[in-house]
């Protein structure tokens, strides 16, 4: 929201400078985003001039050779202007003038003649945007229009009809404050929180009626959609004279950024800025009968809207029609059937007050926001068309010549009652922690236009208009009084009582902390990639799209096709990541992501806050399980001149796989597996506690060339599975010390195709309680082993916890871990 | 006698003294003190000699005999150390060669470092952590944060609605047309602008929605409710995460990015406690000599509503830089906007009042804040976009 200076000291004038009182309306009131400036930056060397002869300019056809008197002195100004005539009332910058912009004015000779100083277009002095022409303050030959204009003597400063120099406060309006998009309303604000006097409201006097028989001679309102349209006032003025807008109003139009049309148009929108109420003016002989119809569109049917488009209505938008049919769309903009223009001379004024969430809705739906849509669709009370009607109906009167027919047409549905909300002593102390005495809450109440009663010590506030929709609660007067007392005084800064309780992690956040500082530790950056990606990341990973169980969950409005879908795995993101630092001269990259991925369906036996099972009594409305994941493109450890770079091959992710697992104490287990973009014989499965937890290996080489990469490898395990199943916070001391363990190696003969944890689950089975760990550390292959056949090493350690083992003891476990491997076809080899 | 062996051990002596390796010292050995050294050969001969020597002769060819060896060892021991270091030194390395790599720690990542230190702040104020869903029925992060359908506060928050085909069957929530936290105060003067019926609007592409959509959430507030539906008074929470709205990428905006709610509820909470609050908060993360500012602000679940500034960190607040420049940071204003809060409207209450959150009866503030903001602020961050590129360069700033 614009609001000129000049404009706002009409009616609250707090001596303040611009930028004081943007800080005092910040603090206390709405944001001031910016202080703009319009026209010149200064007054002096603007005044009023009168035309006294104009001829042709000897050497150039199109330039006139001026005398203008400027006050006690007759100057030759030099003017290219084709309006330009004796007898006009016009503005001049005298030489010394600093010019919108900056530039300085001097003397000129222009095609050989001096010319002492410049008269002025509205373009030029920033009023209006007519640049053909220079500003007529007065016609050649014609009395007052308007009172006041009486003192446009030649050589008045221009700054006593004009606001010279002109700054803008631009407000930033918070949504419920729908009476601050309107000059008044800014005005009450100034008046709350200054203390400066408040003008009358500029509706407090009506035009007088001097029209022929009454309004309803003229014209009917029908409102078929009450719900949607609470009230429609229409007032109807004749002999109306169509034509330019006098300057002090353009000029105000211009400063608040409106530009200026007609006479009658402009009115309209001068009254909505002043007061929020948007008005619409209809030039009633173009419609039928003066019959207008408030009603719902028809599916389908289309107008054509001011702008010049044709736009596509539906049921639930609201038209204002005639018989023959649309001509505006209710609340958002007129159409270009009944538009006022030159040749109109008798309008129907329109002030209504339409359902803010349908305005909201259809200007949403079509696209199409006005400034009126704006300020309707934050729903507006009827009792404010009233006034817009009174106040509009003065400057038709006045700038128009119109005359105003008797009569207000006024279709009300209901006017809801005002809001008496009670402040009780002592509240706003309890809500704010500030205390704010009651004759002091009444005065902030009374200057921001509340009508307040005192009953014992508390108030009862009646609530204005403009505020009905923002203020209907004591708790929203607390915020009234408050913000007027002043936060940044009064407000002390104290800390709440106590919690009840100790600030502290769940076990479950303290350990993803662990696992995050683990993974760093390992080797991995971390980063954060986008949850949204695009519908070809599901392709690209070779996980195949469209209906399958697990395909991605989408937006229906994305900003753009690259972030419509959510992920469902932290892969893809992660390889846009490596991919963006490898063409950014990265050699090898080792990242890992803590986050989310996002499924329609599935759950996690684990549970927690990291299987998706969040507080609240609605489930969540998607399963997103909480993951770690990382890649390795490249080397995991780089090389040096001592020592040769260590690949980030699977076994070098299996170790940071383990890494993570042995930080947080969970056992986890990896088999053969097969998701979809693995190297399918390195690809494996996580097992924690027997449940698949997640994936690890090399990406398959066709997922490596749609990211641009030679190799890498990577895992993802579920977080809530690794917490799940981690001791950490019930562990117990267990003896290892009172008894020794004893240390033995086997070496195991297997084929091929018997996997590792199979011999180890072997080993560990024949082993029994007594043998604590069995660590593969090293595979053998050679001609004395036979084709096909391979020899695992594993370190044993016996131990009991009561005593010490005898060799019988363990031999007899050896001779068990035996029998067990023969069950796979493995011998121990001596 | 005596004579003699003090002239042998003399000779020893200088002898021994003037070896110059290990070999010669051990040569020299065996020709003073071995088998058939002379000095060996007297001692042997010792109870040959007459009693009126024997005594004097033994104690002298003892003594030498001590002392020549106690010489040997000594001179045995410094040129052994000689020997170590002559070896030591043709031991020598470059030292200035780089180190052997061990496994390099990864980077930090800002945001996930801000958080966290976010988040500790308010633990030691007593506070816990909680988590929410970034899929969220549109019921916990509108309707229930007191934004009806149809409220313009809604579109202000530019909203990704989830397509519900591609959701759980089971998933749609029947509209609840009482909005009953409407009624939670001044239950006599009800709002009387009518309502449009939504049910469905947002599947059929017409905004407003209704509480039965799902959307990605555009805040972490819808936690509020969630939160207290769970547990009764007093709460003391912060909740960290993931946010959406439909902002296209620029330099401050992305349609992802990080929040931190904080909501507390119980008797006499206030907001100055608020205030106090935060005046922690800004000292812990931007430094001892901070403070707040309260402005007017609105959030349709907070009443009265606030937007808190910092004073400037950058010039101290007096918006002015070393010799005089304005400083750009606050912009010469000496406060640099930071988060949204205010006191828990009474009409969120009025979705949990069953569960102890009787608005005559307890009070509560609640705040958000952006992390990237935070980030942003503290550490010069210029551009938002940056912590989404995970560029390594960038990554390895922060440890």
């Amino acid at each position: 929201m614009r609001v000129p200076s000049s404009w706002l000291r009409e009616y609250c004038d707090p001596e303040l400078a611009a930028d004081e009182l943007a800080a005092l309306l910040a603090l206390r009131s709405t944001e001031v985003e910016r202080i703009s400036h319009v026209g010149p930056p200064a007054a002096d060397g603007f005044v009023i001039g009168k035309v006294a002869s104009v001829e042709r300019h000897p050497d150039a056809d199109r330039l006139s050779v001026c005398e203008v008197d400027t006050g006690g002195e007759t100057r030759t100004i030099v003017c290219g202007a084709p309006n330009v005539a004796a007898g006009q009332t016009v503005a001049v910058a005298l030489p010394g003038a600093t010019m919108p912009g900056g530039q300085k004015l001097g003397q000129a000779k222009l095609r050989g003649v001096v010319s002492d100083g410049m008269i002025l277009s509205e373009a030029e002095l920033e009023i209006g945007d007519d640049a053909a022409g220079i500003i007529e303050l007065l016609p050649a030959a014609s009395s007052a229009t308007r009172p006041g204009a009486a003192g446009l003597a030649p050589g008045t400063p221009l700054s006593e009809v004009l606001a010279i120099p002109e700054s803008v406060l631009e407000l930033e309006v918070n949504s419920n404050r729908v009476d601050c998009f309107g000059v008044y309303g800014v005005a009450r604000e100034v008046h709350a929180v200054t203390a400066a006097p408040l003008a009358d409201p500029p509706w407090s006097e009506d035009a007088e009626a001097t029209g022929e028989g009454t309004a309803a001679d003229y014209a009917s309102v029908r409102v078929e959609v009450p719900e949607l349209c609470p009230r429609f006032t229409a007032r109807v003025f004749t002999e109306v004279e169509v034509g330019p807008s006098p300057p002090w109003l353009k000029a105000r139009l211009m400063a608040a950024g409106q530009r200026p049309i007609n006479n009658v148009v402009d009115v309209t929108n001068y009254v909505m800025l002043l007061t929020a109420q948007p008005l619409h003016a209809f030039d009633l002989d173009k419609v039928p009968g003066g019959e207008l119809i408030v009603r719902a569109a028809r599916d389908s049917e289309t107008m054509t809207t001011l702008d010049g488009a044709e736009r596509e209505l539906d049921a639930e938008t609201v038209l204002v029609g005639d018989r023959d049919g649309p001509s505006a769309i209710a609340g958002i903009m007129g159409g270009q059937v009944s538009e006022v223009s030159e040749a109109t001379t008798r309008v129907l004024l329109e002030v209504a007050t339409w359902n803010g969430v349908n305005i909201l809705r259809t200007s949403r739906k079509l696209g199409l926001r006005s400034d009126a849509s704006n300020r309707f669709e934050k729903q507006l009370h009827p009792e404010l068309a009233i006034r817009a009607q009174r106040i509009a109906s003065r400057l038709l009167v006045e700038t128009c010549g119109a005359r105003l027919v008797p009569q207000t047409i006024d279709a009300v549905a209901a006017i809801p009652e005002r809001h008496r909300p009670r402040l009780r002593a002592g509240r706003a102390a309890e809500l704010l922690g500030m205390a704010i005495e009651t004759d002091r809450a009444a005065t902030y109440l009374e200057r921001l236009g509340f009508g307040v009663e005192r009953e014992g010590d508390d108030l009862v506030a009646e609530v204005p208009v403009d505020r009905h929709h923002d203020v209907s609660r004591e708790v929203d007067l607390v915020e009234e009084v408050g913000r007027i007392h002043g936060y940044d005084e009064h407000l002390p800064a104290t800390l709440p009582g106590s919690a009840g309780q100790a600030g502290r992690l769940s076990r479950e956040q303290t350990l993803r902390r662990r696992a995050e500082d683990l993974v760093r530790d390992l080797g991995f950056d971390a980063v954060t990639t986008l949850s949204l990606t695009d519908p070809g990341m599901p392709g690209r990973l070779r996980i195949g799209s469209g209906d399958a169980p697990g395909a991605p969950i989408r937006v229906s409005n994305p900003l753009s096709i690259e972030h419509s879908e959510l992920r469902t795995t932290l892969l893809g993101t992660l390889l846009d990541a490596a991919r963006y630092n490898l063409a950014h001269g990265a050699e090898r990259v080792a990242l890992f992501e803590s986050g989310r991925a996002y499924l329609a369906h599935g759950g996690s036996k684990f549970g927690g806050v990291a299987a998706g099972e969040f507080a609240g009594d609605r489930p969540a409305a998607a399963y997103e399980p909480h993951r770690i994941a990382c890649i390795a493109v490249g080397a995991l450890r780089s090389s040096s001149w001592q020592a040769e770079s260590r690949r980030g091959d699977f076994f070098a992710l299996k170790g940071a796989l383990e890494g993570l697992a042995q930080g947080l104490g969970t056992p986890l287990s990896v088999e053969p597996g097969t998701e979809p973009f693995l190297h399918p014989g390195r690809a494996g499965s996580v097992l924690v506690d027997g449940e698949a937890a997640g994936w690890i290996g090399e990406l398959h080489p066709l997922v490596c060339r749609a990211w641009d990469l030679e190799q890498a490898a990577g895992f993802e395990v579920d977080l809530a599975a690794l917490v799940a199943v981690s001791p950490y916070g019930g562990e117990s001391y267990d003896d290892v010390i009172s008894y020794p363990a004893v240390h033995q190696d086997v070496a195991v003969v297997v084929a091929e195709d018997v996997s590792a944890a199979r011999v180890r689950s072997a080993v560990l089975e024949g082993g029994g309680e007594l043998l604590r760990s069995a660590e593969v550390f090293d595979v053998y292959r050679g001609d004395q082993l036979g084709e096909g056949r391979k020899s695992l090493a594993l370190g044993l350690e016996f131990r009991a916890a009561d005593r010490t083992l005898t060799d019988e003891e363990v031999a007899e476990r050896r001779a068990a871990i035996t029998e067990a491997l023969g069950v796979i076809g493995g011998t121990l080899r001596e | 006698m005596v004579e003699r062996i003090e002239e042998l051990r003399r000779g020893a002596e200088a002898e021994i003294s003037s070896a110059s390796d290990l070999d010669a010292l051990e040569t020299l050995r065996v020709r003073h003190l071995g088998r058939k050294a002379e000095l060996t050969m007297i001692l042997r001969g010792i109870r040959d000699l007459p009693a009126e020597e024997r005594g004097r002769a033994g104690a002298a060819g003892n003594e030498a005999r001590q002392a020549l060896e106690a010489l040997l060892d000594a001179r045995r021991a410094a040129l052994e150390a000689a020997d170590l270091d002559e070896h030591l030194a043709s031991d020598a390395i470059d030292v200035t060669l780089p180190g052997s790599p061990s496994l390099r720690p990864g980077a930090r990542n800002l945001l996930a470092r801000t958080l966290r230190e976010i988040e500790d702040v308010f633990i030691g104020l007593g506070y816990r952590v909680m988590e929410g869903p970034e899929v969220e029925l549109d019921f916990y992060n509108f309707t229930a944060l007191n934004h009806p359908p149809g409220h313009p506060a809604r579109m202000a928050q530019d909203t990704f609605y989830v397509d519900p085909a591609t959701l759980r069957s089971d998933l749609r929530i029947d509209a609840d047309p009482a909005t009953p936290g409407r009624e939670a105060e001044n239950a006599g003067g009800g709002d009387s602008a009518p309502r449009l019926g939504t049910q469905g609007a947002a599947a059929a592409g017409l905004l407003p929605p209704g509480p039965e959509d799902v959307v990605l959430r555009t805040h972490t507030s819808p936690m509020q409710v969630r939160a207290m539906e769970a547990q009764q008074p007093p709460i003391f929470i912060v909740v960290p995460g993931r946010c959406y709205r439909s902002d296209p990428f620029d330099a401050t905006h992305s349609p992802m990015f990080h929040q931190i709610e904080g909501l507390a509820v119980g008797e006499g909470i206030t907001l100055a406690d608020l205030k106090g609050t935060l005046d922690e908060f800004a000292r812990a993360i931007f430094g001892p000599e901070r403070q707040t500012r309260f402005r007017p602000g609105f959030f349709p679940f907070t009443e009265p509503s606030v937007e808190v500034d910092v004073s400037c960190f950058a010039c101290g607040g007096s918006g002015r830089l070393p010799g005089g420049p304005r400083d750009p940071l606050c912009k010469g204003t000496g406060w640099i906007e930071i988060l949204g809060s205010g006191m828990v409207d009474p009409n969120v209450f009025g979705f949990v009042r069953e569960r102890g959150y009787d608005a005559d009866r307890v009070r509560g503030f609640a705040f958000g804040m952006g992390i990237e903001r935070i980030a942003m602020l503290k550490h010069g961050v210029p551009d938002l976009r940056k912590f989404f590129e995970n560029d390594v360069r960038v990554l390895g700033q922060f440890s």
